[in-house]
């Protein structure tokens, strides 16, 4: 752990809950709180916002303790330096889109100002809005104009509690390369609570996952993923995310090939560009094996890989089998009997075929 | 049928008492509801109830026990005179006072109502963005409220103008200091003088009427509370 890394250490007693995590949180970057409803996260949000009172916390951030309940410290929430977006539209309606904003920016601590009001309304592209009233905005302008307002607080830790829960498919589909400039260009770090795979995929640096009130897992976010394929997450979100490049572009099929470490997928070029940093996701239902390299086959994307593992699903009659391709971890969904007609078994060289590959988005 | 100066004098009275009423309400009251909407403290029910007192008490009863308590044996009065007030019963702060009492709860009311509909949340909100809970109070619970304070003003400043057995208990109805326009009224009725009991009725009906309309329509202009 690092000097300026944030210490998020904190428990609480509900009646038939309780809440108990130690977490540290790098000085930049978004930290996703992944878990089903019920799990804690948005409490654990209230908590770190001081809006709700642990019953025992050490909080500090960027090097200033805002609860120890050990020494009876305990910062209300009004003077905690933080950005709080909350789930639903919260922006007061009895003021304008800029008035919205300048309520933040006239309470902010100004010796610090890293982040000049002009930054904030460029980097969510809200200019245009600024002489708007709040009704007259739709969902995806209200999350953007909230994210801006909790920017102008500067913040030295940005909360977002499942800031596109109450947005429809296509206005998260808006609002996403927005989320995804702050985490690239921001000097703070960002708590982001969501149940959504997508997003965590897309956004996340290092993954939290909370359940029952207590961290399961955590780490770097591929890492992470990968060993909740393993350990079969029901639905049919399981899926491998890829980290590679944008190596080739084909016009003709508008096509673009992304290598990574064990290989390379073909994909819907979506307006990508050459030797752009881009993520996917396969899915595992996406996957089948075969033993020997398929021929006169309509799938696209051929990996030669080896078996790590095979392991019960949630499902009786199916099985997870993890493959290393490179360094690179996918996960297949395929029928036990399958698995058992084609011995599958640890360090068995096999070939992946990917019918789907998609950009984490 | 012309208005005497007796008849000017008493519309005078009622105006200034309306209005010092109203304003003394919302500023009491805004407090008050604030507390009775977000407390969770076993006192909030009997303390609604006494506030509610008012509107099922007859007036005559609320007039009695003012001027029992204020009067010069009373601990009101004695309170006042140490203080150099001298005696409330039969003055216009009498009225004054009697007025805010009985019209409490149509001001605690309307607010405690608009308070409970902002909620919870905007106050947060207004936390996370460094606003300690006094100036989310102003900033945030105030303007988000402002429908709940147009109806109290309009509801204390129309009852009060409409009062009768309080006023006439502790104010006593003496002419150019507590008499109003419903006592009056009543005195010329009590004198057979319909023309001039007529005049002040029939005013005190379109006088009502107009500030309701005044107020309902510069209501419809403000932007409406979303929930």
């Amino acid at each position: 752990m690092k000097a300026d890394d944030s210490i998020i250490r904190l428990s609480l007693q509900r009646p038939a809950f309780r809440l108990q995590v130690d977490l540290a949180l790098p000085a930049q970057g978004i930290t996703a709180l992944f878990g089903p409803s019920g799990s804690g996260k948005t409490t654990l949000l209230r908590c770190v916002a001081g809006l709700e009172r642990a019953d025992e916390a050490l909080l500090q951030v960027a090097g200033a303790v805002w609860q120890d309940d050990a020494r009876g410290l305990f910062l209300p929430p009004w003077k905690r330096p933080l950005g709080y977006v909350f789930q639903e539209a919260s922006l007061f309606d009895h003021l304008d889109v800029a008035g919205n904003l300048a309520y933040a920016q006239r309470r902010a601590d100004a010796p610090r100002a890293p982040l000049s009001a002009q930054d904030t309304i460029a980097l969510l592209g809200i200019g245009h809005l600024l002489a708007r009233r709040i009704d007259t905005l739709s969902g995806g302008e209200r999350q953007r104009v909230a994210i801006a307002r909790a920017l102008a607080t500067q913040p030295r830790l940005l909360l977002l509690d499942e800031p596109l829960a109450a947005l429809d498919r296509a206005r998260r589909q808006d609002i996403l390369p927005w989320l995804e400039r702050l985490r690239d260009e921001l000097r703070i770090p960002m708590l982001y609570v969501t149940h959504a795979v997508d997003e965590v995929a897309r956004l996340a640096d290092t993954l939290v996952v909370l359940d029952q009130g207590r961290v399961s897992d955590s780490g770097p976010v591929a890492t992470v993923l990968d060993r909740m394929n393993a350990s079969g997450l029901p639905g049919e979100d399981i899926g491998a995310l890829i980290e590679g490049t944008v190596c080739e572009l084909d016009a003709r099929w508008k096509l673009a090939r992304v290598l990574f470490d064990g290989g390379s997928l073909w994909l819907n070029d979506g307006g990508l560009a050459r030797d752009q940093r881009v993520r996917v996701r396969v899915l595992a239902r996406d996957i089948s094996i075969s033993l020997r390299q398929p021929e006169g086959t309509s799938i696209q994307n051929l990996l030669p890989a080896s078996v790590v593992s095979v392991a019960p699903d949630v499902q009786e009659s199916q099985v997870l089998v993890r493959l290393a391709c490179g360094r690179s971890v996918l996960t297949a969904r395929i029928t036990a009997r399958a698995s058992d007609a084609l011995a599958l078994a640890p360090g068995l060289a096999v070939w992946a075929q990917v019918k789907s590959v998609a950009l984490a988005q | 049928m012309g208005l005497s100066a007796e008849d000017l004098g008493a519309i005078g009275i009622t105006l200034k008492l309306a209005s010092l009423t109203t304003l003394l309400l919302l500023v009491l009251c805004a407090p008050l509801a604030w507390w009775l909407a977000r407390t969770q403290s076993r006192w909030r029910a009997p303390i609604g109830a006494v506030v509610a007192l008012p509107l099922v008490l007859p007036p005559t009863v609320l007039g009695f026990y003012l001027l029992v308590v204020l009067g010069p044996h009373g601990p009101g009065g004695e309170l006042t005179q140490a203080l150099g007030l001298g005696l409330l019963p039969f003055s216009f702060g009498g009225l004054l006072f009697g007025s805010v009492l009985y019209s409490l709860p149509f001001a605690v009311q309307p607010l405690q109502r608009a308070f409970e509909a902002v909620g919870a949340r905007p106050m947060e909100v207004a936390a996370t963005l460094r606003a300690s809970p006094l100036d989310a109070f102003f900033t945030v619970a105030v303007p988000l409220a402002r429908e709940g304070f147009f109806t109290a003003a309009i509801l204390s400043f129309a009852h009060t103008v409409g009062e009768f057995g309080v006023v006439l208990m502790i104010g006593g109805n003496i002419p150019g200091r507590t008499r109003v326009v419903s006592t009056q009224i009543y005195g010329h009725v009590e004198g057979m003088e319909y023309p001039q009991a007529h005049a002040l009725a029939g005013g005190m009906v379109v006088f009502s009427f107009a500030v309701l309309l005044a107020l309902a329509l510069l209501q419809r202009r403000q932007p409406r509370l979303r929930p």
